[in-house]
């Protein structure tokens, strides 16, 4: 027993000591390499994306490429950035997944449904906004739920999706519901399918993707949120920021910014896509 | 009927098969990594060199003893901290490597050590040196022993390539997770599959194993 | 790190209740169902021996998330509403039963031979001598890989995040992103998984090395 005993006191003084040691290598932040240089460099920009999420960024079965609205702006901000042969580089993140990616230098920058909101500004620096969502509520048809207000009751489920700023919001507009969250938005989709909730909130746009499929679910109430996307970016890019806004107003002014939205919010039932636009 | 006609089209079908590859692409990398990784941890272990034994011991413990959805994160969110960049398949296989290795290196210890009790003395009293008798006395019939254990390990690891989901590697998990993500109809089909590529996987790598202790017996 | 324990200390235990919660119950269950199996493989009964071949090898060779999300996905719209953490417990149970059923077969085929012999040349009955002589003995010997199966089950619980479990992975993944200090969060987590599995799997080392000391 005191066997025992001895080799217990010996493994919690070491994890004590790891403890220590873990916290003060876990300080250490990105180099600090100016990401617009580095850019100009090797002509190419890395972009944060999400794969599961129609309309946004989803990873089309037949070629594996990843398509959608934020795709599209991100290729156009790079050739408007860095000149016509400039390469987007995609890598596939969640709502879970993006900020420690960006903050550990992973990234260059996120474009992926990212709301721009106080809390994210105190670690990640923001563009100026790139579209502006709100969010809603996805249910089944029939469903008594007409707005987040009816979601406000014990024992009602809702389905969000882990480190997105909807299932913060839903804590505020529904406090007595339970949030239920996902991995990422495919997932949320399958659970509400399954009865795992009895709405699934995140913003329209996603959720007007969801239900162009999906013909026995639909969109209630108007948006009860403003949220407005960002590109996010590290703290101290200022350069890469600085170009980022710039190609953006460019886009806008040109055109091109108004054409995507057409290309992907166009057919979309429910959804003006003429509110949107610039 | 026709949700299972539809679900297995050619396109769903490659796009299955493109994930299943980059599983058995980490599987076979991680699996080889760790081998050698495992085996040079587990030999450390054995030889119960002073502290350094007890150190590796120690670091090997903590590793066992997490859950590998962890590890992944430490190493996807965590390394590149220290400067470099590291992607997502690469992440994935160190990641498997660190786990499985530590896994693998108890497995290694715990074989050497049942052979080695009596035969590295007859051999040592047979004029071989001790690093002979590791060689070719030991560590041979250690091998043999280890096979099965080995290879449910190398089993667990093909399987638990698809926790890798979680930081987004598009192995065949997160493939048929898309392909159902966007069609409900497809989801008992893709279940199907899954299940279906995965055992002949898993299974085909442990019949092979009970053919080759067959033939190594033999 | 400090302060992520101090502000989220209440639901780090509650995931962390979860967690061992749905590991004891996943134990208890695995113990039972894998044991079955394990004596059917040991049966006289060719049927009874190649279901229960079959039920280990199908289990053993499918991915533990591939069986959870079929219980969190496909069950609900088909046969019964089952939550995230039902979903979770049910899938560690079968995926850990398979590892159980070899655990113990291999413990009763260690003692059985001559042990059974004897005890049924001694009047007992084949069921008699299973159950007073062979298992207690198989039990004894298959303790320590036991609890190596629990300290696996705590470890693989952590898919329990994947389907909205509230187990201490998906506490972990929550409190990570919304304080942003994700390193620090998943340290925390870690540790919360260590304080349970390390003493454990010391333990289980002890326990194995007394009884291998006791064969010899």
């Amino acid at each position: 027993m005191r066997k025992i005993l001895k080799s217990v006191a010996l493994v919690f003084t070491l994890m004590a000591s790891l403890i220590v040691l873990s916290s003060c290598g876990s300080k250490g932040e990105v180099k600090n390499t100016d990401a617009w240089t580095q850019a100009q460099k090797t002509d190419s920009i890395t972009w944060g994306v999400k794969a599961d999420t129609k309309l946004f960024g989803l990873m089309d079965v037949k070629d594996s490429q990843i398509k959608g609205f934020d795709i599209d702006i991100a290729k156009a901000l790079t050739k408007q950035m860095l000149g016509k042969n400039a390469k987007a580089n995609f890598v596939q993140v969640t709502s879970q997944t993006r900020i420690p990616l960006l903050k550990n230098g992973n990234l260059d920058a996120i474009i992926a449904t990212m709301t721009i909101t106080k809390e994210r500004e105190k670690v990640v620096d923001f563009s100026n906004s790139y579209f502006d969502a709100g969010q809603s509520l996805l249910v089944k048809k029939g469903s008594s739920i007409k707005d987040v207000r009816d979601l406000n009751q014990p024992g009602t489920k809702v389905i969000g999706v882990v480190g997105s700023n909807s299932v913060e919001n839903i804590k505020k507009f529904a406090p007595k519901a339970q949030v239920i969250q996902l991995q990422d938005y495919a997932q949320a989709l399958t659970a509400l399918k399954s009865g795992q909730g009895a709405a699934l909130t995140t913003d329209n746009g996603i959720l007007f993707g969801m239900a162009v499929d999906n013909p026995n679910y639909q969109v209630v109430g108007k948006a009860f949120t403003k949220e407005p996307y960002g590109v996010a970016i590290n703290k101290g890019q200022g350069n890469l920021k600085k170009h980022i806004n710039k190609a953006l107003k460019e886009l806008e002014e040109s055109g091109e910014y108004n054409k995507l939205v057409e290309k992907w919010f166009g057919n979309i039932a429910g959804f003006d896509y003429k509110e949107v636009e610039r | 009927m026709k949700s299972f006609i539809d679900a297995y089209s050619a396109v769903n079908l490659m796009f299955l098969l493109k994930g299943l590859w980059i599983t058995v692409e980490v599987s076979v990398v991680s699996i080889i990594l760790s081998y050698i990784l495992g085996g040079v941890l587990g030999f450390v272990r054995y030889m119960k060199v002073k502290y350094f034994s007890a150190i590796v011991g120690f670091i090997i413990d903590l590793i066992r003893n997490l859950p590998l959805i962890l590890i992944f994160f430490f190493v996807y969110f965590g390394l590149p901290n220290l400067g470099l960049r590291i992607e997502i398949i690469p992440s994935s296989i160190l990641a498997l490597t660190v786990f499985e290795s530590a896994m693998l290196a108890e497995i290694i210890r715990g074989g050497i050590e049942s052979i080695s009790k009596g035969q590295m003395e007859g051999a040592r009293a047979n004029g071989l040196s001790y690093w002979q008798a590791m060689r070719y006395v030991v560590l041979p019939q250690a091998q043999v022993r280890m096979i099965p254990a080995l290879v449910s390990q190398f089993i667990s690891l093909i399987k638990d390539t698809s926790l890798a989901t979680i930081i987004m590697l598009p192995e065949l998990m997160y493939h048929a997770q898309i392909i159902y993500g966007q069609n409900t109809n497809y989801i008992i089909p893709m279940f199907v599959a899954l299940a279906a590529m995965y055992f002949v996987v898993c299974f085909a790598l442990s019949q092979l194993s009970r053919y080759l202790e067959k033939r190594i017996k033999a | 790190m400090i302060n992520i324990v101090a502000s989220h200390g209440s639901e780090l235990l509650n995931g962390l209740g979860q967690t061992v919660l749905c590991s004891v119950i996943a134990l208890f269950f695995s113990l039972i169902i894998g044991s079955m199996f394990a004596i059917f493989e040991v049966l006289p009964s060719k049927i009874l021996h190649t279901i229960g071949r079959i039920y280990v090898e199908v289990v053993r060779n499918i991915p533990l998330l591939v069986v959870t999300m079929f219980f969190y996905i496909v069950i609900p719209q088909y046969v019964a509403s089952i939550n995230g953490f039902v979903a979770g417990t049910i899938g560690l149970t079968i995926y850990t039963s398979a590892f159980i059923a070899e655990t113990v077969r291999a413990g009763i085929q260690s003692v059985s031979g001559g042990q059974m012999e004897a005890a049924r040349s001694n009047g007992m009955t084949y069921w008699q001598a299973m159950r007073y002589i062979v298992l207690p003995q198989a039990f004894k010997i298959v303790i320590p890989p036991l609890g190596n199966q629990f300290i696996n089950l705590v470890k693989n619980s952590s898919v329990l995040a994947f389907v909205a479990g509230f187990d201490l992975m998906y506490v972990g993944n929550d409190i990570a992103s919304t304080s942003f200090d994700t390193i620090n969060s998943y340290l925390v987590v870690g540790i919360m998984y260590l304080i349970i599995t390390m003493p454990l799997s010391y333990y289980m080392r002890y326990l194995e090395k007394r009884t291998n000391r006791g064969a010899a």
